[in-house]
C-alpha cells in the first residue's frame, strides 16, 4: 500500500482523538504585540550566548532560502504532508518577529503556538525545543532580536486539507509534546548532561536522525535509529550506526566540528551546514555533545571492534599519492574487466578514493565509507549524481558529480559493485527507483551546495 | 575500438576504456576545444555535452559514453561560420586568454537547449563549476544572454516565414 | 604616365619570406650581434623598441601583394595586444587590419624585446611600431614621388596605396620592390595627426578570439607535430628535496612508455598516448622516494616571519617642507599572504631536438631570456635555440611557463628527432610556480586641524619579485638536475618600476614623507613577478590608509584624495570615476551596504585609474558580494578601447578574487594549496551584477600601460567599501568571510 494512502488512514482514524485533545490544547490566547522600537537594549554578553545557540540549533539553515538573508526564511521544507515554508525570524515588524516579546518566542519554543495564537507545524521541531531553558530562550530572543530585520514574507504552505487546518496540530501535540525543559540525570556527569540537553533540545539531533511515523512524530524507542533528511538518510547515530570504523567521542567531536574526519568522510547534505553551524561553536559544547552521542552509541561488539581496527589499519595512506607536488592527488586507476561497475569504479573512482590523499581533500576509501555501508543507499546515489560542490572562497571537498554521464544502468552497476565490493551487507534493492527519484529531486542535489555556508577556516589549514 | 558518435558523425577510436575522454577527443579525434584544467572536474574547461548534458570530460572515463552522442565546441560551428553561441561571444568579445572558454560555452549551450529562456539567476548557477581566472566574467554572462536571444531569434525565424 | 613597375626578385622574396615558418634559428635579415637586453645601447635615442633593434625591416615588412607582415618582440597573452599592435601599424601605415599579419615573439623572427610584462607592450612595441609604420609609409610616398616625379606633399597614404592629386593610385605592393627597408630608423617620424585616426582609438574586435570560441589552433597545449610524444614530469615532493631512489624498470615496462628519464632529481616520462604518459607519470611517482629537506614558516604567523627576516634597507623616499601642526596621527600594518597565479591551463611546453639544435614552442613572457636559460641549461650556445611563442593559458605573470619550457627542451634534448610536448598538472603548477610573494606594510601619517597629511612615514617588507630567466639556475629543470646550476641572487627591481617597492610612493602631494624598502634576500617560498608585482599590496596598503585618514579627518574620502592630488590627469580619473559612480549621492551605507574608493597611477608612470564600488556584507556570515563597480582609466593614447576595457574589467574582478579568498597554504615542508578545492578562487556566484570602466582618451600623448593597473585600486576600493558597510577596517589579507564575520563579532 502506498504511503500517502497509510498515512491518511492514519489520519481518519485519529482525528476523533485529535477533536477531544484540540479542546484542551488548542486555546492559547493571543500575545499582545510590542513595538519593536520600543525593546531595550539587550546585553551583549546575553547576544553573544545567544549566537552560541543559534550556531547549536541550526537555526539560520532552515530559516534562510536559497541565496536570501539569513533568517529571513522562505526555504520550501519537503514534508510526507506536503511543503512547509520556513517563517522570517528576523526582527523586521510586518514580515518577521519583530513585533514578538519575549514571552511569545519563550511560548513558540515551548508549545509550539505563535504570537498570533497559531499553533506551528513541528517541521518547527518544538519537541526539542521544549528542553530549552528560560535563560537561553532569553538569549536567543536577544541575538535573534539584535539581527538586520529583512522584509520577507513567507510563501504560503502547500498543505492539503486536512493538515491545513491548523488547529488539529493540537491533537499532534497532545500526542506527542512532552513540554517542559530539560531535566538533568543526576546519575550522570556534567559534561554528559550538557551534551543531552543540547542534542535532546536546541540541537534537534532527532529530528533528522530518529525515524518518524505516520503522524511525523518521532518513534519512540527507536531514538537515532535513523531517519530522513530532504532526500538523504540521516544515519543511525546508536548502536545500529552504520560506519564500519567505530565512532568515539573525540572522532564525533572532530567530526562535527570540522565537517570531516580522516577516517569517517566529509560532511554532506543537510549534515554540511550543521557542521558549519558547529565550527562556530565553543569546543566545550561540542565535546558534550560528542560525549553524549557516544554514550548513546554505547560500547560495540568485540567483532564491530575487531573489524573497524582492521579497516583503520589496512586504510593507512599507502603512500601513493601522498605526494602531491610530485605527480598529483590522483594515482593510477587499476585495471580491471569484466563486471561493469568494477570497471566504472575503476576508470572513473578509483583514481582519487585510492589516491592515499587524505580526507577532506582527497577521496576516502570506500571500504572506511558509512555511505556504502548504509542499509538505504541515497546518499550514495545523491554524492554519486552531484558530487561534492565547492562552498564559496573557503576550503572543501570538491567531488565532481556524475548525474550527466551516468546512464541509469552504469550508475546501477557502480552502486551495486561499490556495495558488493566495500561492505559485508546485504546488496541494495529497487536502485533503479531511487536513482530515478534522486535524479528527479532537485531539493536532494541542491542541498549539497556550500555557497552561502562558509565553514570555519581553521579546518583548512591543518591536515589530518 | 569504441564506437561514439561525435559532432553528429560515428567515430571510431583504438584507446583503453579508462581513458579519459577529454584525452579521446585531444589526441585521437584531434578536437582541442575542450582543454585539461585539473583533471579532478574542480574547473570545467573540459567541459562537452553528453546526449545533451554538459560532462566534465576529464574524470568521463571512454567507457561510460560508449555510442553516445558527443557535442564539442567545434559542433557548433565554425570561425567562418559561426553558431548562436560562438556569434554572441565574437560579439561581446567574452574571452582574454579564452582557455576557460570553450568549458564555459558548452555548459552555456547545455543549459539553452534546455532552458532557452534562462534567467540570469539560473545562467550563474549553471556556469558556477567553471572558473575563469582572467576575470572575464561579466563579459561571458553578456555572451550567454545574448545567444539565448541568437537562439530564440533562429528558432522564431522559420515560424515568421510561414505566417 | 606611371612608369612600368618591375618587382625585383630581392623585394619579392623579402616579402614573401616573411610569410614562411621556418625553423631556421637566426633571424633572417637582422643585424647580428644585436643586443641581447632589452635595454641594449643599439640606438638607445630612438623611440620605444626601436632602441632595441632600429632596423625598419625588423618590424615591418610590406610584401609584394601590398600588405604587411608586422613584427613584435611582445607576446599574446590574452591581454589582446596582438590586435592593439595591428590597429598602431594599420593606422600609421593606412592599411586595412585585415591586410596585417602580425608575427609575435620569436627569437628567429623578432627583436628582443625582453618579457612581455609591466604593461609595457604598448609603450615599447606599440612606439616602435608606430614611429617604424609612419618612417616606413613615409619611404612609399617617398618612392611613390620619386615614380610619380611629384613632391611628397602632394601626395598621401590612403588605404594601402598612395595617391597623387590626380586620384592616380599605386599600391605599396607595387612600390615596395625597389625599397629598401633594411635601413635604421629616423630619430623622429612624420606621425598621423590623432584628429585624423580611423583605426587606432576605435573598438575592434580582437583577431584571436574567433579560433578560440570556434576550436580552432589557438594554444600551445593544442600542438600536435608529426611524431610528436607526451611526457610528463615527477617533481619532488618539497623544495630541496632529493631523489633516495627510484625504480624506473616498472614504469618502463608500461604500454606505450618510451622513456623514463632521471637526471638527478628530475624525473620525467615519455609515452606514445597522453594518458599512457600520466598513467607512467603517478607510477613513477609512486615509485620515488624522496629526502625531504624544507622548512617552511609558520603559516600562521607570517607577518612576524616577514618582519624578522634579514633585510637590506632601501630608503627610496626622504623630503621635507613646511606644514601644519599635527593633530591626529595613525600608524597600521597591512598584510598579504602569498598568492598564486593560478592559471586555468597548467603550463606546457613543445619542444624538437634536432640536428644540435632545439626549438621551443612555449607561451613564456620573454623568448629571449628563456632562450638564454634553456641554452645555459643545455650547454648550447644560444643561437643553437629557437623560442617560439605560442599562447597558452592567461599567465598574469611569471607562471610555469619558463619552467615548462625548461622541462620540455631537456627532456627533446635527450631523445633527439623526436618532438616532445609537455604539460604540467593542476597540483605541479599550483606547488611549483613561483607564488606572488607576501608582504608587510606599515603606514603612519599625522594630518593637520584643516585635514591635510603633514607627515607620511611608509614601509614595505618583501622578497624580490623577479626571479625570471634569465641564468638556468632559474629554471626549475636547471635546479634539479644532477649538476645543477645555482640559483641566482635576488636582486630588486630599480626605481622607478620597482619591485616589492613599485607603487611605495604615494602619488600624492606630501610636504614630509619618508618610505623605506625593506628588500627581503631570503625566500623560503618560491616567488616571483605576479600581475603588477608588489603595486597590488602598496596600493592596497596605501588607498586603504588615505580612507583610515579621510574617515580620521572627517573629509569624504574622494575629496580627501583630490586635496593631496595635483596632476590634472590623476584629478580627472578620480572625478570622473566618481562622477560615473555617482559618489555623492550614493546609498548610505546601512544594513551591510558600503561603497568604497580608491586610485593610484600604476607605478607611478602609467596608467590612472580609479574604482569606486559598492559592495553587500552579510553580517551573519562576513560574506563579502561586490554589486557594482565603476572605473575611469586614463592610459594615454588608447589603441583599442574595447580591449582595454577588457583588461580593467578583468583586472577588478581578479583582484576582487585575491582579496576575498587567496592565500597560498603549507605545511612544514610542503605546498597544501594544490588544487581548486585547497586554493579557492571567484566563481560565478560572486560576481559584481554589473562593472563599468570609462576611459579617457589622450589623442597623441604616449601610450601608458594599463594591463596591471586595476589590481590595487580595486582591493582597497574593496577594503575601503567593507570598513564604510561594517565599520570594520579590514588590514591583512584575504578579506574572508571568517574574518570579517570575527571582526563583526555577532
Amino acid at each position: 500500500m502506498k504511503r500517502s494512502a497509510l498515512i491518511a488512514i492514519g489520519l481518519v482514524a485519529v482525528l476523533a482523538v485529535l477533536g477531544a485533545g484540540a479542546a484542551y490544547y488548542a486555546w492559547e490566547p493571543e500575545i499582545p504585540p510590542v513595538d519593536p522600537g520600543k525593546r531595550p537594549a539587550f546585553d551583549p554578553a546575553l547576544i553573544r550566548r545567544g549566537a552560541v545557540l543559534a550556531a547549536l540549533g541550526d537555526c539560520n539553515t532552515c530559516h534562510t532560502a536559497p541565496g536570501g538573508k539569513p533568517f529571513a526564511g522562505g526555504l520550501p521544507i519537503p514534508t510526507p504532508f506536503g511543503t512547509i515554508y520556513s517563517t522570517n525570524i528576523t526582527p523586521d515588524a510586518e514580515t518577521g518577529i519583530g513585533r514578538w516579546p519575549e514571552a511569545a518566542f519563550a511560548r513558540a519554543m515551548r508549545r509550539g503556538v505563535d504570537r498570533e495564537r497559531r499553533h506551528q507545524y513541528p517541521a518547527f521541531p518544538y519537541d526539542h525545543f521544549t528542553k530549552v531553558t528560560d535563560e537561553d530562550n532569553r538569549a536567543l530572543y536577544a541575538f535573534l532580536m539584535t539581527r538586520q530585520p529583512v522584509g520577507a514574507e513567507t510563501p504560503p504552505n502547500a498543505l492539503p486539507f486536512p493538515i491545513n487546518f491548523r488547529p488539529i496540530v493540537a491533537g499532534w501535540k497532545l500526542l506527542f509534546l512532552r513540554e517542559g525543559p530539560y531535566k538533568p540525570d543526576p546519575s550522570r556527569d556534567a559534561v554528559w548532561n550538557r551534551g543531552a540537553y543540547l542534542v535532546e533540545g536546541i540541537g534537534h539531533c532527532g529530528a533528522c536522525h530518529t525515524p518518524r511515523n505516520m503522524l511525523g512524530a518521532e518513534k519512540q524507542g527507536q531514538m537515532f535509529s535513523g531517519g530522513d533528511a530532504e532526500g538523504w538518510h540521516a544515519f543511525a547515530i546508536n548502536h545500529q550506526s552504520p560506519s564500519p570504523i567505530l565512532w568515539d567521542a573525540t572522532a564525533l567531536a572532530a567530526y562535527l566540528r570540522q565537517g570531516w574526519h580522516g577516517m569517517h568522510g566529509v560532511a554532506r547534505g543537510p549534515m554540511a551546514p550543521v557542521t558549519a553551524n558547529l565550527a562556530n561553536a565553543p569546543d566545550e559544547d561540542v565535546t558534550a555533545i560528542a560525549a553524549y552521542v557516544a554514550s548513546v552509541m554505547g560500547e560495540a561488539s568485540p567483532e564491530r571492534r575487531e573489524q573497524s581496527d582492521r579497516l583503520i589499519s589496512a586504510a593507512k595512506p599507502s603512500g601513493i599519492g601522498d605526494k602531491p607536488q610530485s605527480a598529483g592527488s590522483q594515482t593510477v586507476p587499476p585495471t580491471a574487466s569484466g563486471d561493469l561497475g568494477k570497471a566504472i569504479y575503476a576508470s572513473t573512482c578509483a583514481s582519487c578514493h585510492e589516491s592515499g590523499r587524505p580526507v577532506p581533500y582527497g577521496g576516502i576509501s570506500l571500504s572506511l565509507s558509512s555511505v556504502v555501508n548504509s542499509d538505504d543507499p541515497r546518499n550514495l546515489i545523491n554524492v554519486v549524481l552531484a558530487g561534492l560542490p565547492a562552498a564559496e572562497g573557503v576550503k572543501t571537498a570538491i567531488m565532481p558529480g556524475f548525474a550527466a554521464v551516468l546512464t541509469d544502468p552504469q550508475a546501477v552497476a557502480l552502486l551495486a559493485y561499490l556495495r558488493a565490493e566495500f561492505s559485508d551487507r546485504p546488496a541494495w534493492t529497487g536502485l533503479e527507483a531511487q536513482l530515478r527519484e534522486a535524479r528527479q529531486s532537485h531539493v536532494a542535489l541542491k542541498t549539497t551546495s556550500g555557497p552561502g555556508r562558509p565553514t570555519s577556516e581553521t579546518i583548512s589549514e591543518d591536515k589530518p | 575500438m569504441t564506437q561514439l558518435m561525435v559532432n553528429g558523425q560515428t567515430r571510431e577510436v583504438d584507446a583503453d576504456p579508462d581513458t579519459p575522454l577529454l584525452y579521446v577527443l585531444r589526441d585521437d579525434l584531434e578536437l582541442h576545444a575542450a582543454k585539461y584544467g585539473c583533471g579532478l572536474g574542480q574547473c570545467g574547461s573540459c567541459t562537452v555535452i553528453v546526449d545533451g548534458e554538459a560532462a566534465l570530460s576529464c574524470v568521463t572515463p571512454l567507457l561510460l559514453v560508449e555510442g553516445r552522442s558527443i557535442t564539442t565546441l567545434e559542433g557548433l560551428g565554425t570561425a567562418e561560420d559561426p553558431g548562436p553561441m560562438q556569434q554572441a561571444f565574437i560579439e561581446e568579445q567574452a574571452a582574454q586568454c579564452g582557455y576557460c572558454i570553450a568549458g564555459m560555452m558548452m555548459r552555456a549551450q547545455a543549459l539553452l537547449q534546455k532552458n532557452p529562456d534562462a534567467s540570469d539567476a539560473e545562467i550563474r548557477e549553471a556556469l558556477e563549476p567553471h572558473l575563469c581566472r582572467c576575470g572575464t566574467h561579466m563579459r561571458i554572462l553578456k555572451a550567454v544572454h545574448r545567444a539565448a536571444g541568437l537562439m530564440r531569434a533562429a528558432s522564431a525565424a522559420p515560424a515568421k516565414g510561414a505566417a | 604616365m606611371t612608369a612600368p613597375i618591375t618587382i625585383s626578385r630581392r623585394s619579392a622574396l623579402q616579402g614573401a619570406g616573411a610569410l614562411i615558418v621556418s625553423f631556421s634559428l637566426a633571424r633572417a635579415g637582422f643585424a647580428q650581434g644585436a643586443s641581447e637586453t632589452p635595454e641594449g645601447k643599439a640606438a638607445p635615442h630612438l623611440p620605444g623598441s626601436l632602441a632595441v633593434d632600429p632596423h625598419l625591416d625588423a618590424w615591418i615588412r610590406i610584401d609584394a601583394d601590398g600588405s604587411a607582415t608586422v613584427f613584435t618582440g611582445k607576446a599574446e597573452l590574452g591581454q589582446g595586444i596582438k590586435t592593439a599592435l595591428i590597429q598602431v601599424a594599420a593606422e600609421e601605415l593606412d592599411l586595412p587590419p585585415a591586410r596585417i599579419t602580425m608575427i609575435t615573439a620569436d627569437t628567429g623572427r623578432t627583436a628582443n624585446e625582453g618579457y612581455t610584462a609591466g604593461s609595457h607592450s604598448m609603450q615599447d612595441s606599440g612606439t616602435a611600431i608606430r614611429n617604424a609604420a609612419a618612417q616606413v609609409r613615409e619611404l612609399l610616398i617617398a618612392e611613390a614621388g620619386k615614380r610619380l616625379n611629384l613632391p611628397a606633399g602632394q601626395l598621401k597614404a590612403e588605404n594601402g596605396a598612395v595617391i597623387a592629386p590626380d586620384g592616380g593610385r599605386l599600391g605599396y605592393g607595387d612600390l615596395v620592390g625597389a625599397l629598401d627597408l633594411h635601413v635604421a630608423a629616423a630619430e623622429i617620424s612624420t606621425l598621423r595627426d590623432p584628429k585624423s585616426f580611423k583605426i587606432l582609438g576605435t573598438p575592434m574586435r580582437r583577431v584571436d578570439i574567433p579560433a578560440k570560441v570556434t576550436g580552432g589552433a589557438a594554444y600551445v597545449q593544442d600542438m600536435r607535430l608529426p611524431g610528436m610524444l607526451h611526457a610528463r614530469v615527477v617533481r619532488p615532493p618539497s623544495y630541496g628535496a632529493t631523489l633516495k631512489q627510484v625504480d624506473m624498470a616498472a614504469v618502463e615496462a608500461m604500454p606505450g612508455v618510451a622513456r623514463v628519464i632521471r637526471d638527478g632529481n628530475f624525473l620525467a616520462v615519455v609515452a606514445r598516448r597522453e594518458y599512457q604518459a600520466i598513467k607512467a607519470m603517478r607510477t613513477l611517482a609512486a615509485a620515488a622516494e624522496w629526502q625531504e629537506d624544507a622548512h617552511l614558516p609558520q603559516q600562521g604567523d607570517l607577518a612576524a616571519f616577514i618582519m624578522g627576516m634579514p633585510s637590506k634597507d632601501y630608503k627610496i623616499l626622504d623630503q621635507h617642507g613646511e606644514a601644519g601642526a599635527a593633530v591626529l596621527s595613525l600608524e597600521v600594518t597591512y598584510t598579504r599572504p602569498y598568492m598564486l597565479h593560478g592559471s586555468i591551463g597548467p603550463s606546457c611546453a613543445v619542444a624538437h631536438s634536432e640536428d644540435g639544435a632545439v626549438t621551443v614552442c612555449t607561451h613564456t613572457q620573454g623568448v629571449y631570456p628563456d632562450r638564454a636559460a634553456i641554452a645555459e641549461l643545455l650547454r648550447l650556445p644560444p643561437d643553437r635555440v629557437r623560442l617560439i611563442h605560442v599562447q597558452g593559458s592567461g599567465c598574469y605573470g611569471h607562471n610555469g611557463a619558463d619552467d615548462a619550457a625548461g622541462d620540455a627542451a631537456l627532456i627533446a634534448s635527450k631523445m633527439p628527432g623526436t618532438p616532445v610536448r609537455l604539460q604540467w598538472m593542476r597540483e605541479q603548477e599550483n606547488a611549483w610556480e613561483p607564488f606572488g610573494p607576501a608582504m608587510v606594510t606599515k603606514a603612519r601619517a599625522a594630518l593637520d586641524a584643516s585635514g591635510r597629511i603633514v607627515d607620511w612615514n611608509y614601509a614595505v617588507w618583501s622578497n624580490t619579485h623577479l626571479t625570471r630567466p634569465g641564468p638556468a639556475g632559474t629554471l626549475l629543470a636547471g635546479q634539479h638536475i644532477a649538476e645543477p646550476f645555482p640559483v641566482p641572487e635576488p636582486k630588486p627591481i630599480p626605481l622607478p618600476e620597482g619591485g616589492g617597492d613599485r607603487n611605495a610612493i604615494p602619488i600624492y602631494t606630501l610636504p614630509n614623507a619618508e618610505v623605506m624598502h625593506h628588500f627581503l634576500p631570503d625566500m623560503p617560498l618560491r616567488v616571483s613577478a605576479l600581475r603588477s608585482l608588489g603595486a597590488y599590496m602598496n596600493v592596497f596598503s596605501i588607498e586603504s590608509f588615505m580612507g583610515e585618514l579621510a574617515a580620521a579627518a572627517n573629509v569624504d574620502p574622494v575629496a580627501f584624495r583630490l586635496n593631496h592630488l595635483d596632476d590634472p590627469r590623476a584629478r580627472d580619473v578620480v572625478t570622473l570615476a566618481a562622477e560615473r559612480f555617482g559618489w555623492d549621492g550614493r546609498p548610505k551605507s546601512q544594513d551591510g551596504r558600503g561603497c568604497g574608493f580608491a586610485f593610484a597611477r600604476y607605478k607611478n608612470l602609467a596608467a590612472f585609474c580609479a574604482i569606486a564600488m559598492e559592495i553587500e556584507t552579510e553580517r551573519e556570515t562576513g560574506r563579502i558580494r561586490v554589486r557594482r563597480a565603476v572605473a575611469a582609466v586614463d592610459s594615454g593614447q588608447i589603441a583599442n578601447p574595447d580591449g582595454l576595457r577588457n583588461q580593467i574589467e578583468g583586472g577588478i574582478l581578479q583582484s576582487a578574487s585575491w582579496t576575498q579568498y587567496e592565500s597560498v597554504s603549507f605545511d612544514t615542508a610542503r605546498i597544501t594549496s594544490i588544487d581548486w578545492a585547497t586554493y579557492p578562487i571567484l566563481r560565478f556566484h560572486a560576481v559584481p551584477d554589473s562593472v563599468e570602466v570609462h576611459l579617457i582618451d589622450r589623442p597623441g600623448l604616449p601610450f601608458l600601460g594599463a594591463g596591471e593597473a586595476a589590481q590595487g585600486p580595486a582591493a582597497a576600493a574593496l577594503a575601503n567599501a567593507v570598513a564604510d558597510a561594517t565599520g570594520q577596517r579590514m588590514r591583512d589579507l584575504p578579506l574572508t568571510a571568517a574574518k570579517l564575520k570575527a571582526a563583526i563579532g555577532v
